[in-house]
């Protein structure tokens, strides 16, 4: 292989790990990338057999299980804190707990694909439409109070503006509905993706990407404060309300 | 107008923007789309458009520019869909780019663990798609599927333990329903493999290992344990012949790279192409370039799937000089010849076995051989044009004195077993060269100022795309090598150009330095439509 840059490339960590991340470097390889198992036992069981709290599972963690592939994660490679959240997150991978255990999860599921259609806009783990916000990881990016109060009141915290936040480049201004008239009299209608000066990306009715440079646009009506999702107020009992959150908040994508 | 009404519209995930295996695998119907790493199966890097020609790509103009947000070194071959680009970083976050004004339209991130360490820079050479994902490779050494449309994660696979020296920096190769994945490693001791995995779970499906184990053929190529630290990874994309159901993958070097004392024998299958089953990942035939390679050249080479007279061949232009051409069905060896300077061997033999000149292995004072540690070519694609019948590769013409020493192996540490350097008063160079594809046989060339570590577009139009190392990406006549075109990019260029349609209008695009250029004709050239 070439050696141009010879030597190491230390990559310097931006943050901590999550443990998340530390569950894909240390024990996804043998225990599956969720916990499913494949070489090394599933996790995704009701209860561990060795170690069914946190404190029982750092010690198992930091001596291995002897005599077995198991191996021991020596303190130098993943420090005491980040070990304890790594064995929460393994702990949290049971199915025993207490949303699981009552099936709320499933039945927030089951509403969110069926009374509530919100499959046809919304996408979770690349099922479902691409209209609304991809909901794969929602859980770990909003409360559930938020997401009860965006469950029935879809506008309330849709952004006036978008200032403060989303200047930069990596960041795209998304999810404003607009709409575009082109001077050749077409009308086209979606989410935004993006926009600067000069161009303007959004996802058109069928899903389809569209660019449209501002020269070529009559006009461009952006639709602030406004959601194309209606409020689930009338349409789910508040029981049916808690279920569907507890499922939302539940969606931690895979990191 | 009623916004809602329309967005409700997208009642079912559009199934516009899957992209199937049959159009992967019949990329010719759609030349406007780049679909896979050298846009079709056969690792041309050809493009059919021809709107950009020899008589008018001397009026091309930047379209865009798009700088990336990780450091590293940027080697991206995009993937261009329906006027949408997908590029990856170089430490394997994803971006995805309106092809018509570089703006991003989502951006899949990711943290590297902190204790990461990558041979020769962080670099990813691009990705993959099937269906409605994208694979991308990491230096941490997972492959991951990440949702065309909305840039979510949707699966993480391991393929090895980064902390023994594994990296993935290859654009994985995608068909059928799997999607294959090599390794990077070689200069650690790793044990090279090339894996297949289930495109829509991530479930490994098969590894070969490119270093035989105990009882396999081959392994008696070995001697003693050396096989355990043996290197030959995987990482340039191969190529896939979908009727003889067969992938061609390159092999990199043997390790230790320069020091073979401890690893007597041929050392299967390092510095060589193999060719493998699709389906079950077993080994039809291989073809050995570099038997016990001590010059740390690799044959990670993009196979070009070409004909002669309806016989299916495989041809490389190699990095230890020469440039094969084999029966692709057999792997029987047809003919060989010296592309680029070399003083290591006199030429091939019948079988196409390279007989060394006495003398030419390394030494503890170290010992001058053409071409050096880098190769009379390197990993960038070579392209190859069905309108010339001609191939074009980037020719590195660079000496370098070998030394070796012992060295001990230790998981996740350097361990190439010398130190090449370079030769006093000898200036590097390079050109680009263009051979008869069956018989490598030099029609013309082009004498670059710097060795280059750039890869080539031959383009329907007449035209080969190429960039320097001093950062100008330029156009030659791909009938005979005359300079047409050039742009300063400002940064060094470690990539290969690929082309597209965006809105009907043909686009090239090439990273160079920090950012991707995009690059089309005025619309004074061609009226617009």
């Amino acid at each position: 292989m070439r050696r141009w840059a010879l030597g190491l490339v230390a990559w310097v960590a931006v943050s901590a790990q999550t443990p998340r991340d530390l569950f894909v470097a240390h024990c996804a390889g043998c225990h599956g990338p969720a916990g499913e198992g494949s070489r090394g036992p599933a996790l995704k069981v009701s209860a561990l057999q060795r170690a069914n709290d946190v404190d029982s599972l750092v010690a198992l963690l930091r001596r291995g299980i002897p005599g077995t592939e198991m191996p021991a994660i020596a303190a130098e490679v993943v420090a005491d804190q980040p070990l304890r959240a790594l064995a929460a997150y393994v702990l949290g991978l049971r199915t025993n707990n207490r949303d699981a255990a009552s099936g709320r999860l499933g039945r927030g599921a089951e509403l969110f694909r069926g009374k509530g259609k919100c499959m046809s806009c919304h996408r979770v783990t690349g099922e479902g439409s691409v209209a609304g916000p991809d909901l794969s990881d929602i859980g770990s990016l909003r409360e559930p109070q938020w997401l009860r109060r965006a469950v029935i009141e879809p506008e309330a915290d849709v952004y006036d503006s978008f200032a403060g936040y989303r200047w930069t480049i990596p960041l795209p201004d998304n999810y404003l509905l607009v709409e575009v008239t082109t001077k050749r009299g077409d009308r086209v209608a979606g989410s935004r993706l993006n926009e600067d000066a000069f161009s303007i990306q959004i996802r058109d009715g069928e899903g389809r990407i569209r660019s449209f440079l501002k020269s070529e646009v009559a006009e461009l009506r952006r639709q602030w404060g406004k959601s194309p999702m209606p409020s689930y107020r009338d349409v789910f009992s508040a029981g049916e309300l808690d279920e569907l959150v507890a499922y939302l908040a539940s969606l931690r994508g895979l990191r | 107008m009623n916004a809602r009404a329309l967005l409700l519209a997208m009642a079912v995930a559009a199934t516009w923007a899957q992209v199937s295996p049959e159009r992967i695998r019949n990329a010719d119907r759609e030349p406007g789309n780049w679909l896979t790493y050298s846009r079709t199966y056969s690792g041309h890097r050809y493009t059919p458009l021809a709107e950009i020609t020899a008589a008018n790509v001397g009026q091309l103009r930047a379209a865009w520019t798009y700088q990336i947000q990780q450091p590293g070194k940027f080697s991206s071959s995009p993937i261009a869909i329906d006027g949408i680009l997908y590029i990856a970083e170089p430490g394997g976050e994803v971006a995805a780019l309106d092809g018509r004004t570089g703006r991003p339209v989502w951006r899949y991130a990711r943290r590297p663990p902190p204790d990461l360490h990558a041979c020769c820079g962080a670099s990813n050479r691009g990705l993959a798609v099937l269906n409605d994902l994208l694979f991308v490779g990491t230096l941490d050494a997972h492959l991951l599927a990440i949702d065309l449309q909305t840039g979510k994660l949707r699966w993480d696979a391991v393929v090895a333990d980064y902390r023994a020296g594994h990296a993935v920096t290859v654009a994985p190769l995608a068909f059928g329903d799997k999607v294959l994945v090599g390794i990077a490693g070689g200069e650690y001791g790793i044990r090279g493999f090339l894996d297949a995995y289930d495109a829509n779970t991530g479930r490994r499906l098969w590894r070969f290992w490119t270093v035989p184990g105990p009882g396999e053929a081959g392994h008696e190529t070995w001697s003693g344990d050396s096989w355990k630290t043996g290197g030959a990874p995987t990482w340039i994309t191969g190529s896939y012949d979908p009727e003889l159901n067969t992938v061609y993958w390159g092999t990199g070097n043997p390790g230790p790279d320069y020091n073979g004392d401890a690893r007597q024998g041929d050392n299967l299958y390092s510095c060589s192409l193999i060719a493998l089953d699709a389906d079950t990942g077993k080994l039809r035939w291989h073809f050995q370039f570099t038997p016990h390679d001590v010059n740390d050249w690799d044959s990670t080479h993009v196979p070009m799937l070409v004909e002669e007279n309806g016989r299916k061949l495989v041809v490389v232009a190699n990095r230890n000089g020469f440039y094969y051409v084999l029966d692709r069905t057999t792997g029987a060896f047809i003919r060989g010849v010296q592309f680029g300077r070399q003083t290591w061997a006199s030429g091939l033999d019948a079988k196409g076995r390279p007989i060394r000149l006495p003398d030419t292995e390394p030494t503890a004072e170290g010992r001058m051989v053409y071409p050096g540690f880098h190769g009379t070519t390197n990993w960038f694609s070579p392209s190859f044009s069905p309108l010339t019948g001609l191939v074009y590769v980037a020719v590195r013409e660079e000496p370098a004195y070998f030394s070796k020493q012992k060295m001990t192996y230790s998981a996740g540490q350097w361990f190439s077993g010398g130190n090449p350097r370079g030769v006093e008063k000898v200036e590097p160079t390079g050109s680009i060269r263009a051979l008869e594809h069956a018989t490598g046989k030099l029609v013309w060339e082009f004498p670059l100022k710097s060795p280059p570590w750039a890869g080539l577009m031959a383009t329907a139009g007449g035209v080969v795309f190429g960039g320097s190392s001093e950062g100008m990406f330029y156009a030659l006549d791909a009938a005979s090598g005359k300079p047409l075109w050039h742009f300063g990019t400002g940064g060094a260029i470690f990539a290969n150009p690929v082309s597209f349609l965006v809105n009907g209008r043909q686009h090239v695009a090439i990273a160079a330095g920090n950012a991707l250029f995009a690059f089309a004709l005025p619309d004074a050239v061609v009226p617009q439509l």
